[in-house]
């Protein structure tokens, strides 16, 4: 198999906080893996706190204090060599990397949009900022092609943002931050503050994007499992700082190994009679400090399996099935 | 126990040239004793608006709201009457955090509570039961006694919220998103505690959320409202398998799913 597009190896990412004369350090990444290969779209899910949307940063590389990048490789692939992004200033990345090999679309990005400015003006304030010469006429018109391609009405370009609903707005701005055609989308929550209508819609032009290659990879982070289900090819589960488990989506939803990611998917409600047989179960207990993590696995406190092992050594990532890894000492000696 | 009938209430808007928005219109519903109710909806469709009227906190344009055979809007207008109202009726809201006062410690709103039923909340009668309703939510009163809001996370907010339920004893209670702030995997162990009180007391709930996954789940029955009607109405299993209006279909069909998967 290729290395993929994107590689990101054993990265740390702290939060430090001055506390009076002592420094609080929120460790919200901590040792992460992960691999993105071309034509796939990775779903991250996790409760609040669990390091989602610090881990997008850390791929884009956009570290600003309070947090504070610790350790780890961050590398991407750019069609014929790679480049490793933690070895880049800000202004290199800005240059040559954010917008055209990676974008983020971050959290409730859609009010953002300043809502004096038309979404044509938007559209070249944000071209401007990644190149030097810019032909207004020549950004417009691929804008409106892009929306074309998107199922969006062209007006929309001649329109304020104000005058878009929270749907439409959410899709311009995925159709505003692709203009440059990057090869990696990240979009954080891009779907949460919308109602299921507008959410399907969403979801619908993001596949639209992956479908006709305007992007060849995504990674698609929310807390929300039966969505991220509905896009992605394959998901990771995180807990605390850490990636625990992650497979094709089919496996992992249908059968999860990590105990965090069984109690995780019991706990949600489906419009499905089988969930009403089964019952919905919860995780007792609270996630960890971050300042102050449990030793050994990050998830003994709350587990109904711990052994001694789960409570001094933290477990590494095992490749149970095929594509299928989990972090979980219940699989490590068989 | 409760009837809702022909509810209107149309919000003017304007000084010079009226606008008017009817945000409920013509509702009409019921709600038997140990009975969980859902009220599905979008934002803007009616549902705490109906909430806010059955609670008394908000006057209709038109309808009645009759609980226990007396009109709400009506025959109780006495302090005495609307405290002993607020008594069987109660309310958990959104976001807990704006339920407390944050200059008080959490003792606070469960000793109200205690004073509401009549008895004298610093005696040890008091303690007594506030102790039985924190542990009872799952919830060890030594870790939040004496704590303020802040100290506590949302879960532990909302828990001590539905504790104060528990010692009032309502037989009625108007949970309006009383989990959308709360993380999936604790979610459930909040909206068990409704159930929990329905078996209990009989307590009654209307809860009133835009999560139709959720509703299917704790509900007895559902009520589906659109622009300020009720459009369909039902056992959870009938709401989904059969939903009559166009509104509930989309709705159903948009819900995303665990285990089916769309084709995009």
């Amino acid at each position: 198999m290729s290395s993929g597009l994107l590689n990101v190896i054993d990265v740390a990412a702290y939060y430090k906080q001055q506390v009076g004369a002592s420094v609080k350090t929120i460790k919200a990444v901590d040792g992460v893996d992960l691999f993105l290969y071309e034509k796939e779209i990775l779903g991250i899910v996790g409760e609040s706190g669990s390091g989602k949307s610090t881990l997008a940063h850390v791929i884009l590389m956009n570290i600003k204090k309070p947090l504070e990048f610790i350790r780890g490789t961050v590398r991407i692939y750019t069609g014929n060599n790679f480049l490793n992004l933690n070895s880049m200033s800000i202004e290199e990345l800005r240059a040559r990397v954010w917008g055209k090999e990676i974008a983020l679309i971050p959290q409730s990005a859609m009010n953002a949009l300043m809502p004096t400015l038309k979404i044509k003006r938007i559209i070249l304030d944000i071209v401007k900022s990644h190149q030097d010469k810019v032909n207004e006429e020549d950004v417009i018109e691929k804008a409106t092609k892009r929306f074309r391609e998107l199922g969006l009405p062209e007006k929309a370009i001649d329109m304020y943002p104000f005058e878009l609903s929270g749907g439409m707005r959410q899709r311009t701005v995925i159709a505003v931050a692709t203009l440059l055609n990057p090869r990696i989308l990240i979009a954080d929550e891009p779907s949460s503050a919308l109602d299921v209508v507008s959410q399907r819609m969403v979801l619908k032009t993001f596949y639209d994007l992956f479908r006709k290659n305007i992007i060849k990879s995504m990674i698609f982070i929310s807390h929300d499992i039966a969505t991220v289900r509905q896009i992605a090819t394959d998901m990771c589960v995180m807990y605390a700082g850490k990636i625990v488990e992650r497979g094709p989506t089919d496996d992992l939803v249908k059968r999860p190994l990590h105990p965090y990611a069984e109690g995780l998917i019991n706990s949600i409600p489906s419009v499905e009679p089988e969930i009403r047989k089964r019952k919905l179960r919860y995780i007792p207990g609270q996630p960890p400090d971050l300042s102050n993590p449990p030793t050994g696995c990050r998830f003994h406190p709350r587990c109904p399996y711990t052994m001694d092992i789960c409570r001094t050594k933290e477990p590494p990532a095992l490749e149970v099935e095929r594509k299928h890894l989990v972090s979980c000492w219940l699989y490590a000696r068989r | 126990m409760l009837k809702v009938k022909n509810l209107t209430k149309i919000y003017e808007l304007g000084f010079i040239s009226k606008k008017r928005i009817v945000a409920v219109d013509n509702v009409s519903f019921e709600v038997r004793s140990s009975e969980i109710v859902s009220l599905v909806g979008e934002s803007g469709s009616g549902k705490t608006t109906t909430a806010k009227i059955i609670l008394r906190l908000l006057p209709p344009t038109s309808g009645n709201v009759l609980f226990e055979n007396k009109d709400v809007w009506k025959d109780v207008r006495r302090r005495e009457d609307r405290i002993d109202y607020w008594r069987k009726v109660h309310a958990v809201f959104q976001d807990p955090y704006s339920s407390y006062n944050p200059f008080y410690t959490i003792d606070r709103v469960l000793k109200q509570g205690v004073k509401l039923i009549g008895i004298n909340p610093s005696s040890d009668k008091a303690d007594e039961i506030i102790n039985e309703a924190l542990e009872y939510v799952g919830l060890n009163p030594s870790e939040v006694l004496g704590k303020y809001p802040h100290q506590l996370s949302g879960g532990q907010r909302q828990r001590v919220m539905i504790a104060r339920c528990w010692i009032i004893k309502p037989k009625l209670i108007l949970a309006d998103e009383p989990v959308s702030m709360i993380d999936a995997s604790m979610r459930v162990s909040i909206i068990e505690l409704f159930e929990k009180l329905k078996k209990s007391y009989g307590s009654s709930t209307i809860f009133i959320t835009h999560d139709m996954s959720l509703a299917y789940y704790i509900s007895d029955r559902i009520l589906v409202m659109y622009k300020g009607r009720i459009v369909d109405e039902g056992s959870p299993d009938d709401v989904i398998n059969s939903p009559e209006h166009e509104y509930t279909k989309r709705l159903i069909a948009s819900v995303p799913k665990l285990y089916q998967k769309w084709t995009l």
